[in-house]
């Protein structure tokens, strides 16, 4: 088991969002968080990640094994694809980017400045950051966006590779992957109910 | 720093209102000698103020702050490392310039060494304090001038020791005291405020 979340609720601007989730992955297991606009895919993400704390329910995973792609890529327009891809690599402790540039087609690109890439391409150089920090639990919220078929099918080898190498992946997204492996995780049946509104706190939210 | 995180820009600023204050004052070179540790100081806090909302709010923008956060750095470093570069792209440059602008305010001739030793001491303080401001700000809309309301009454103790130790070296007395405070200032503040910068910045991820 390398991630296990038991009883989770969330709040989103102090608003619970979703309540009662509860979900394991294992090695080499890969999930699909689905649900409606709004129902707390991000904010569930965030939490797993660590970036804000959980109303209630506990994430057991083993330390420093997570990594997290948002919405945004991190990406210096300034600094080239490589020197982007170098950096996150010495913060997490890594030599080796040849790995994730030719994992996601990235070598012609090697030497532009990312302030001139496409957004499908700086979408898959954010992507490629994910194999040189060498975590085993992937938790990437809409890994998808901006990216053409091609690209997208690039994406589900690289997760499939890192699946098969012993990793997992929570993933928020609406479009089909097309991995076999992943599992479906829908997120409706787990809307919080709505804040009372004689609640005092209530009024400030 | 081809980052844009706007090098120079900082010393521009200093270099231009040093450059103003004896077109405003007129030129009576006594009381400009009186003055100008006082107007360098001020016109260094002010250029180190210029700058401070770009230290976090790139990163904030294109989202390394989040994916900085779940790395393996602890945040208090990277507070730490943040302020470093905002005093080596700011706060150094103001130093070395200083001496120079120094001739222009008809600065008397002992002062020169005390003030550059004063600012070289001071302002690794600045870049500190303004790294926690903005670390406070980081994520509002439009939070430049709230980031100078926070932070310019917390530059208080460090202005008033640093141009006490230009203005007693200039003027030849003996400077012990203010010297050893502002030392202390900066000193607490880059041991304790990363802390807090770092506690603030994760509240503000949220």
């Amino acid at each position: 088991m390398v991630l296990s979340v038991s009883d989770l609720s969330v709040a989103r601007g102090g608003i619970p969002v979703l309540e009662g989730v509860s979900l394991r992955l294992g090695p080499g297991e890969a999930l699909v968080l689905r649900g409606p606009n709004g129902i707390g895919k991000t904010t569930m993400l965030r939490t797993v990640a660590g970036l804000q704390p959980p109303l209630s329910g506990a994430i057991e995973a083993a330390p420093e094994s997570l990594v997290y792609a948002g919405h945004a890529d991190g990406i210096k327009a300034t600094l080239t694809v490589e020197e982007n891809l170098s950096f996150w690599a010495q913060v997490f402790g890594s030599k080796d980017v040849s790995a994730a540039v030719d994992a996601f087609d990235l070598d012609p690109l090697r030497r532009r400045p990312a302030g001139a890439l496409s957004a499908g391409q700086k979408r898959r150089l954010g992507l490629a950051r994910l194999l040189v920090t060498g975590r085993t639990i992937w938790v990437l919220d809409e890994p998808t966006v901006s990216l053409d078929v091609d690209a997208v099918a690039m994406f589900a080898g690289a997760v499939r590779a890192h699946l098969a190498e012993g990793g997992a992946a929570l993933i928020a997204t609406h479009i089909d992957l097309r991995i076999p492996e992943a599992r479906i995780f829908d997120l409706a049946p787990y809307r919080a109910a709505p804040l009372g509104l004689d609640d005092f706190d209530g009024a400030f939210l | 720093m081809r980052a844009g995180g706007g090098f120079g820009l900082g010393l521009a600023f200093f270099l231009i209102v040093v450059v103003l204050v004896p077109f405003g004052v007129g030129p009576q070179s006594a009381l400009l000698s009186t003055i100008a540790p006082g107007i360098l100081w001020l016109g260094a806090l002010l250029a180190c103020l210029l700058s401070l909302d770009r230290i976090l709010a790139l990163d904030w923008e294109d989202g390394s702050l989040d994916l900085l956060a779940t790395s393996p750095l602890p945040m208090e470093g990277i507070v730490s490392v943040k302020a470093l570069a905002h005093w080596l792209t700011t706060g150094l440059p103001l130093v070395l310039a200083a001496p120079v602008l120094g001739i222009l305010l008809n600065l008397p001739a002992p002062g020169f060494g005390w003030l550059v030793v004063s600012l070289a001491l001071g302002t690794p303080a600045l870049s500190v304090i303004g790294t926690f401001g903005a670390a406070l700000t980081v994520g509002l809309k439009r939070g430049g001038l709230l980031l100078s309301l926070l932070v310019l009454p917390l530059y208080m103790p460090t202005l008033i020791f640093g141009a006490e130790v230009a203005r007693r070296g200039a003027e030849g007395m003996a400077l012990g005291t203010p010297l050893a405070l502002l030392a202390g200032i900066t000193c607490g503040t880059i041991a304790l405020l990363p802390f807090a910068s770092a506690a603030v910045l994760r509240v503000n991820l949220r």
